[in-house]
């Protein structure tokens, strides 16, 4: 890859892609709420749906949490309680059950997806490309493994977060970290910004509205008329 | 004590005649759309039957409703709060679409252009959700009408319980009634307590439940968590809809669309005050069978000067404590007692309430085969055809003496009339034995049998004007989907795939044209603009 294409790819797409992600969710969540749903088509085929997406959903969740852990703890902070190659070996034996329970329920909802024909008629293209992307990048990720217990010094993964760390916090130099790690991490890299790209314009949206708060709420909603909202 | 106020409805099972009036002209009003063409606000079931969606009455198997827990509190029946995030994934306790019906049309296209055959050419049902051809169609919104199937699919209904029921599967013991159903409207909604994002809400000022269309996130907890099944997934938008009460109508003051077009003239519509201050005591109440009694017992007396006071300072307008006062409503749930709750045992409070109806009873009684009760001087109710106790599951968890009673005045009432228009004479003993006046005897002929429009419909228009500027609302849209006037949620292309592809089998919608402020001409309407634009959904439109 040449150094305008690097740069490009690990140095600029960063932004392009969350500020795509962040001004995208912001615009569609002010202007096109109707559409703001998870998009569920259970009510259609509760088959394959009740094992895949649970599997899924707990295999994805902890895959989103370690990779934000993971990439984002300053080296300094971790080192006090641990050393870089018990990090990785931790990353790779968790992700690795996370993402085989992930990969078999993304399997099971892809397939229902594509040959189920209440669920395929009734699919938008966006639906079938979110879950294939989603896919794709499991399995880069799954395939990240081998690479990694070829080099179990934790060397690589320094790399990855400080790229990812540098980006957040506006070092122009984050390319540079990636220069020479293997081709599949960067694969998987590429696909995983590509998603925060497609994330405003597909159900993904989603994820920004986890309910969180309900364990919070009184359980009685009133609203008087003019949108004040009161609990019984 | 809070006093609200509340559009109630009573049906009264006695007159409605199963034509499906309602049902109809429900659905042509809100559930036209692709995506709720299964769905319908309001239908009638024939009872016993296990209804629409299938066996929706068994809270065992739907886990609909509220549930009383050791320590006395109530929780929904799905489970708290964490549980119902734990099945946010994929919830268990959600009907299928074919728990409902799988929606259908026919190739009606096939009569017109079908080649020359010997046989002639038939239109074969197609589903409107794959497109393609059902070789059968198992199940309809309405499959058991008039005792259709067989009495042993019937008689899974829950309602059978503790009645004999394998004699009412013989041809001389048969027995069925009419069972319109809606929204509740419940004073304790358990969909409102399951909705993760909060999207669901009563109103204070009448009583309506909501969904708001923009915070829904299609999670599904309140199909399930609905005892009734009466909220819907629409499966092309991915929110969940449900009866709106027609609050459009209601805030204009006028009746529902089932109310208004109800050709047996068996609904009613009335404003009814409670204690929102006792909601949650009323319905944790310990023993079912007393649910019924609690929810009359927060219901608040519209003469009392207390209670007026007290509305008065809690905001409820002077027009709708007038309406109070005359709420059809209120006289037959608790002056006379012959209306009642839905399946109180669900601990939701419903607010739609039903008078049991009185089996064919004049030939019966002339030929000698309905007992006389020696006690009351009355025919005796429990030998009608339709089990007491099957009315009493259905409307009182059960509990057989106010179903009976309401019985009883119901027949003194046809016994007072029959006496002083037939017989010229006034019967007041029979009145006396089942506790009521003279003069409330004959309001209530008024009221239940004559059924003028200004008795049954009794209902105060909005006050907009406390809330909202009206002039704001000069020329505003009402009620569309998502973006307001924006026709771009609506649109075929769009940014965020709002619009999911379809069979295309719905009949062509109509373009509504807006015309723009300028009076210019408008620009030709765009094919795939039209299906949000030709039926309004239940979405609240107001801002501050």
């Amino acid at each position: 890859m040449s150094d305008f294409l690097h740069t490009l790819a690990f140095g600029i797409y960063p932004y392009i892609a969350l500020t795509v992600f962040l001004l995208g969710s912001l615009v569609r969540f002010e202007r096109e709420q109707y559409s703001w749903r998870s998009g569920s088509s259970q009510l259609l085929r509760a088959r394959q749906l009740r094992v895949g997406s649970n599997l899924f959903h707990i295999g994805i969740l902890f895959l989103l949490f370690g990779h934000t852990v993971g990439l984002l703890t300053p080296h300094e902070i971790y080192s006090l309680v641990i050393t870089a190659e018990q990090k990785q070996m931790l990353a790779i034996v968790s992700g690795g059950i996370a993402g085989v329970v992930c990969f078999v329920g993304l399997t099971m909802l892809l397939h229902r997806r594509l040959y189920d024909p209440r669920i395929r008629k009734t699919s938008s293209a966006m639906d079938i490309a979110v879950l294939v992307l989603l896919w794709l990048q499991l399995v880069l990720g799954l395939a990240t493994i081998p690479f990694s217990l070829a080099h179990r010094d934790g060397q690589v993964m320094m790399q990855l977060s400080h790229w990812a760390q540098h980006i957040l916090t506006f070092r122009a130099d984050a390319a540079s970290f990636l220069d020479d790690v293997g081709w599949v991490f960067k694969a998987h890299l590429l696909l995983g910004m590509t998603l925060f790209v497609v994330f405003p314009f597909s159900r993904l949206v989603h994820i920004w509205s986890a309910p969180v708060g309900y364990v919070f709420r009184p359980y009685q909603l009133v609203r008087r008329r003019g949108g004040a909202r009161t609990a019984a | 004590m809070k006093v609200r106020a509340q559009i109630a409805m009573v049906l009264n099972l006695d007159k409605c005649i199963g034509c499906h009036t309602c049902s109809i002209t429900c659905k042509q009003v809100w559930t036209t759309r692709e995506g709720v063409e299964y769905a319908w606000f309001n239908n009638v079931e024939t009872k016993p039957g296990i209804g629409y969606p299938k066996d929706w009455e068994n809270q065992d198997r739907w886990k609909g409703g509220w549930r009383r827990k050791r320590n006395g509190r109530i929780e929904p029946r799905i489970g708290g709060r964490l549980r119902v995030l734990a099945k946010i994934f994929a919830n268990p306790d959600m009907p299928e679409i074919d728990d409902y019906y799988e929606p259908f049309t026919f190739d009606y296209g096939n009569l017109h252009n079908a080649p020359e055959s010997k046989a002639m050419p038939t239109a074969r049902p197609v589903s409107l959700i794959t497109g393609e051809r059902m070789e059968k169609i198992e199940w309809g919104p309405n499959w058991e009408e008039i005792l259709g199937t067989e009495f042993r699919k019937r008689s899974r209904d829950r309602n059978f319980e503790a009645v004999q029921k394998e004699i009412y599967g013989q041809f001389e013991h048969t027995f069925m009634m009419y069972l319109p159903r809606l929204c509740e409207h419940c004073l304790n909604p358990a969909c409102v307590a399951a909705c993760p994002s909060g999207s669901i809400y009563k109103r204070e000022e009448d009583g309506i439940v909501l969904i708001d269309q923009d915070k829904c996130r299609g999670w599904r907890m309140c199909v399930s968590a609905c005892p009734y099944k009466k909220i819907y997934y629409n499966w092309q938008s991915g929110k969940a809809e449900k009866c709106t009460f027609c609050f459009p109508r209601i805030e204009a003051g006028e009746p529902t669309v089932c109310s208004e077009t109800c050709v047996g003239r068996i609904r009613y519509l009335g404003v009814m005050l409670y204690d929102a201050d006792r909601i949650e005591q009323a319905a944790s109440v310990e023993n079912e069978q007393h649910l019924y009694r609690a929810q009359l017992d927060i219901f608040l007396d519209p003469s009392d000067p207390a209670v007026i006071a007290q509305a008065r300072a809690d905001g409820v307008p002077e027009l709708w404590l007038e309406a109070a006062r005359r709420s059809p409503v209120y006289k037959m749930a608790i002056e006379w007692g012959v209306a009642f709750p839905l399946h109180p045992e669900y601990r939701t409070l419903p607010m739609v309430w039903y008078v049991p109806p009185l089996s064919p009873i004049q030939g019966a009684h002339q030929a000698g085969h309905i007992g006389w009760d020696e006690e009351s001087g009355l025919p005796d109710v429990k030998s009608l055809r339709i089990p007491v106790r099957y009315l009493a599951n259905l409307l009182t968890a059960g509990a057989e003496a106010p179903v009976v009673l309401a019985l009883q005045r119901m027949m003194a009432m046809r016994i007072h009339m029959r006496a002083r228009t037939v017989e010229g004479r006034v019967e007041t003993e029979v009145l006396k034995k089942v506790g009521l006046s003279l003069e409330q005897v004959e309001e209530m002929y008024k009221v239940m049998a004559i059924a003028d429009y200004e008795d049954r419909f009794v209902i105060p228009s909005t006050h907009r004007e406390y809330a909202e500027n009206a002039f704001d609302l000069k020329a505003a849209c009402g009620f569309t989907f998502g973006n307001g006037c924006s026709t771009s949620g609506s649109a075929g292309a769009n940014l965020f795939s709002t619009k999911r592809t379809s069979a295309g089998l719905q009949a062509p919608r109509v373009e509504i044209r807006r015309v723009p402020a300028n009076g210019a001409r408008p620009a030709a309407p765009s094919p795939a603009a039209a299906p949000a634009a030709a039926a309004p959904p239940p979405r609240q439109p107001e801002k501050v």
